[in-house]
């Protein structure tokens, strides 16, 4: 009897833990198959080809030019000003200062704590920046608040890889001469290239996705931005704005956004693997 | 010639590192300190306890009482965690322990992506999917009335948004667990299930707790996908059907006006202040869990 009932639970748990897993691939695919169902109706060329004109908001003609550029321009800004912080810092953690193992773990600590900070507290201090430098919401606001808020994520992402490289490697290097800056930037670098591109993507998804950090410091606008300095349009934002419409036709658009919006990201998903799979070959084991 | 050139380069890299470092020590501080300064306003005339604890909202008479949005927010994020945490723990078990490798190849992926979904998709695909469910099914289920727009819709939506993010702690913690003690509660007789329970989960609770914790200090903050969904009326919720107004939503949908009157602007950086304490504490605990748990290894 005992025996029985100890199969019996065993059996009732497979069922449950199987049953949750697939669930989860069943979410994703409901997730994504009422993003296209709604948003495929709506999208047409003109969607991604035009910028708004005269009363878009009312149902008229235009499309969402302005906000899908907007949102590469600002993924793209906030990535690079990133990864001239981001890439130091991870060689720091893993070439300089490699045998401070306090500094180091202090380091990860706080960069932890940055992760886990939400994206609208990120958007309400780069706000306050942006008024205490005297600029008003732009590009280049939002492109310094996106770039704080993918910090974290683009280094410990680059960290993960390079805390695996061999302290062989450093040491060969360094005995052939080599100075720490060519240690760091031509070994390391090369040598977790496929981890860098992975963290760029990555951090590229979070950015061109986030509303919280953008709401406050880019503003929005019908145009397209033609410097740093004017509002800008994101794509979240769009799908976010028309959604509250009460108007069909604006929150058929809003899911035509959504829609797009969703196709980059899974093409910066599909990407990663590709090319972490083809540079791989390039690192030596 | 070439060596001074190296050298150099080497200094001038050296100390874009070290200035790197500084940055980043400095960046919490700042953080902390703007907000702080922000919202120092507020706290001179209010109080603290009445800013936490008073539930009168009338920002144009300059009272911030932030209880319901407070209230909101813990109401959300437990129901979201409570819904989420069955699934995460057995779904990380499943793909630790019985899944295939090629199983755990295929899941892979799929909560990749579903971590790099943006939360404006999870918050159209609640209001498309999870606020008429609620509404038409849930509430008359349980007999209450509802647009569907609610805590627990919030709720759901949170729940699924945690899925990946709890889900990779949790394999990652299972992955520790030593296979020797797997197998010394297997030889003696133990079900695979039986060690499971007995000895995987038994050894890895603190770190299930604080992967818990840091999906609850996640769902805290978490803004628009809740904001679509919960339907952002002040006022305290009495059940899971009705209307809240969580704290991230109430930042997020005021940043228009609050510049207009610099009270309302201090009021909402101290909402944004409180986030970010609760991130922090949520943080700190959960490293000392995880602290803790080295120690006893």
């Amino acid at each position: 009897m005992r025996k029985l009932l100890k199969t019996l639970e065993e059996r009732f748990f497979f069922v449950l833990m199987a049953g949750s897993t697939a669930f989860l691939a069943l979410l994703l695919l409901m997730i994504i198959t009422i993003i296209v169902y709604k948003g495929l109706p709506s999208l047409t060329w003109e969607m991604v080809s035009q910028t708004p004109k005269g009363g878009y908001y009312f149902g008229r003609e235009g499309g969402l030019l302005n906000a899908i550029i907007g949102s590469l321009y600002l993924a793209s800004g906030a990535v690079a000003l990133s990864l001239s912080i981001s890439l130091p810092l991870a060689l720091a953690m893993n070439v300089y200062f490699r045998n401070r193992k306090k500094l180091v773990n202090g380091i990860r600590f706080i960069l932890d704590l940055l992760w886990g900070i939400p994206s609208i507290v990120y958007g309400a201090f780069g706000f306050t920046i942006m008024i205490y430098l005297g600029i008003r919401a732009s590009l280049l606001a939002g492109i310094i608040t996106v770039s704080i808020f993918i910090l974290p994520i683009m280094v410990r992402a680059m960290d993960e890889v390079m805390k695996n490289v061999p302290l062989s490697l450093l040491e060969s290097a360094f005995s052939l001469g080599s100075t720490r800056r060519e240690v760091a930037f031509k070994v390391v670098t090369r040598q977790c290239f496929p981890g860098i591109i992975t963290a760029v993507l990555l951090a590229f998804g979070r950015g061109i996705g986030d509303v919280a950090a953008v709401l406050f410091t880019t503003g929005y606008t019908d145009n397209i931005p033609t410097s740093l300095m004017d509002q800008t349009a994101t794509l979240p934002l769009a799908v976010f704005f028309q959604l509250g419409s009460p108007i069909p036709e604006v929150q058929n658009r809003a899911y035509a956004a959504a829609l797009i919006l969703t196709v980059i990201i899974l093409a910066i998903s599909v990407a990663t693997r590709l090319l972490s799979r083809k540079f791989h070959k390039t690192s030596i084991k | 010639m070439y060596n001074f050139v190296r050298k150099t380069k080497d200094t001038i890299s050296e100390a874009w590192v070290k200035f790197v470092l500084m940055l980043i020590f400095l960046l919490p501080l700042v953080i902390l300190a703007s907000l702080l300064n922000k919202s120092w306003m507020v706290i001179q005339t209010s109080g603290i306890g009445d800013l936490l604890f008073s539930s009168v909202w009338r920002p144009m008479a300059g009272q911030f009482g932030f209880k319901p949005f407070i209230i909101s927010s813990v109401y959300v994020t437990v129901l979201g965690l409570i819904i989420t945490a069955p699934v995460c723990l057995l779904s990380a078990i499943y793909l630790t322990y019985y899944g295939s490798k090629r199983m755990t190849a295929f899941m892979q992926p799929i909560i990749d992506i579903l971590a790099g979904i943006p939360s404006v998709i999870y918050g159209v695909w609640g209001v498309l999917i999870i606020v008429p469910f609620t509404g038409r099914f849930l509430a008359p289920l349980f007999g209450y009335e509802s647009t569907g727009f609610s805590i627990l819709s919030g709720g759901l939506v949170l729940a699924v948004m945690l899925i990946p993010f709890i889900l990779n702690i949790l394999i990652e913690i299972f992955r520790t667990v030593p296979h020797e003690q797997m197998e010394a509660s297997l030889s003696l007789g133990a079900s695979k299930w039986e060690s499971i329970k007995h000895v995987a989960v038994r050894r890895s609770l603190p770190g299930i707790v604080s992967a818990f914790a840091l999906g609850l200090s996640r769902a805290f903050g978490e803004t628009i996908a809740v904001l679509m969904v919960v339907g952002n009326v002040v006022g305290i919720p009495r059940s899971p059907f009705d209307t809240g107004y969580p704290l991230p939503a109430l930042i997020a949908n005021n940043y228009g006006e609050m510049l207009s009157i610099p009270m309302f602007d201090s009021a909402l950086m101290f909402a944004a202040l409180v986030l970010l304490m609760v991130v922090v504490c949520f943080n700190l605990m959960s490293r000392y869990v995880i602290i803790f748990m080295e120690k006893r290894q």
